[in-house]
């Protein structure tokens, strides 16, 4: 009796001795610098806020974290939808003026592989710039790093929150440097083919509600045609 | 009995690193395709929207019945010629299988069309309308860009509002039906 108590305490230690490892492994999830940061081209930076409540509507399952915004909106509880989230928010260019809307489906990825280190979301944004354009955006998440950095520590801390700096760049594909795919729609970016790249600023984050205070940025590179006439 | 301790632990380690990569994560919830061949080449899918009860948010500079009521539309005038709608999408069997924005945009004076149909277990597609409606009352539009499953596909893709008829008490007002024409990239020649 007393071996299969030992083979099954050996068990448990050994199953959290590897949930551990694997969360705390520092050879995955780690965030390199965004390709973009070290751009040459024009790259347009978009602000929202990442708080669900301060955009102009986010809705879910509504048996999520965060709660859907605002409270009475339709919620995404059928079995085909119930792992996505929609949103709309206004975008904010670098001078903090409104620049434009956006738009964002995200799934949760059955690419995801937390062996890995990989915790995806399949995500696409519409954006709507007055007066320059629309683009589409299609990108793949990863959201390992913010679980690894910012959820756990708030589910380790006595208050259920985690309060600091945390910065990362989520998107992880399906570009090659880890860059979202960005289709122009219509005005100065019909046709044109760009990279860009998703990325989070958190401050405090709770267990009963998920973000209080962060902010999301999208940079997208601008097609460069001095370099396409250069090549020409 | 230490040995069968660490044993326990090795198995432990074992066993929960063969649950992690073996059992997935995340399953996406599937209704089956119902994809029928175009008589011109190509597959065709059709999609509907039944209004109001599938309609998620609308919203705009003056309009009259923002949805939700409390929306908070942003009323800056540099977005004073944008509005756009939510919506849940339906299969032909009437089955939920994506979520949908409708966005209408002026550009230069010309009206901008645009959705995004993402269907999660499946993909998203993104289609620029002509805002010009075709005799018959619908417009069609072409898919610019798609992600996963729709990547490789380009096609085009109406949109009609069709009256509900039935009488029935709980029926909708009416649908909005998106035909969709998928038809395969073709593949650049391999260079000899």
């Amino acid at each position: 009796m007393k071996y299969i108590l030992a083979l099954i305490l050996g068990l448990l230690v050994g199953g959290a001795l590897f949930a551990v490892g694997a969360t705390y492994n520092p050879f995955v999830g780690k965030q390199g610098l965004s390709p973009l940061a070290v751009s040459k081209s024009q790259v347009v930076v978009l602000s929202y806020s990442a708080n669900a409540s301060e955009g102009i509507l986010f809705t879910n399952d509504g048996k999520s974290r965060v709660d859907p915004h605002p409270e009475k909106v339709l919620q995404l509880w059928e079995q085909s939808i119930r792992q996505t989230t929609a949103m709309a928010t206004t975008l904010r260019d670098a001078r903090n003026q409104v620049a434009g809307v956006g738009i964002k489906f995200a799934s949760l990825s059955e690419k995801t592989r937390l062996i890995s280190g990989e915790a995806l979301v399949d995500s696409v944004w519409y954006v709507y710039l007055p007066g320059r354009g629309g683009v589409f955006i299609e990108q793949t998440e990863n959201y390992w790093s913010y679980f690894r950095d910012v959820v756990v520590p708030a589910y380790r801390s006595s208050s259920d929150t985690w309060t600091g700096v945390w910065h990362g760049s989520m998107t992880s594909g399906p570009g090659a440097l880890r860059t979202a795919k960005v289709s122009g729609a219509y005005g100065e970016f019909e046709g044109s083919e760009m990279l860009g790249v998703e990325s989070l600023s958190i401050r405090a984050w709770r267990v009963d509600s998920g973000v209080v205070a962060a902010e999301g940025q999208l940079l997208i590179e601008l097609q460069d045609d001095r370099v396409v006439e250069a090549v020409e | 009995m230490f040995k069968t301790f660490l044993i326990g632990i090795l198995l432990g380690i074992a066993a929960a690193a063969g649950a992690l990569y073996a059992i997935p994560a995340v399953d996406q919830h599937r209704e089956v395709s119902i994809v029928s061949v175009a008589p011109n080449g190509g597959n065709s899918e059709s999609f509907h929207i039944n209004i109001p009860m599938d309609r998620v948010m609308a919203g705009g500079q003056g309009q009259t019945a923002a949805l939700p009521a409390e929306l908070a539309w942003p009323q800056d005038t540099i977005l004073a010629d944008f509005g756009a709608e939510l919506f849940k999408v339906r299969n032909a069997r009437d089955a939920v299988v994506g979520i949908a924005a409708r966005t209408v945009a002026k550009h230069d004076g010309a009206e901008i069309i645009d959705w995004v149909i993402h269907l999660p277990a499946r993909g998203s597609v993104y289609v620029n309308m002509n805002p010009i409606p075709q005799e018959g009352g619908y417009r069609v539009g072409q898919i610019r860009s798609g992600t996963r499953e729709f990547a490789t596909l380009s096609g085009a893709v109406s949109e009609r509002w069709v009256s509900d008829t039935s009488g029935e008490e709980d029926a909708p007002a009416g649908r909005v039906e998106l035909a969709a024409i998928y038809v395969g990239r073709a593949e650049p020649e391999a260079i000899e």
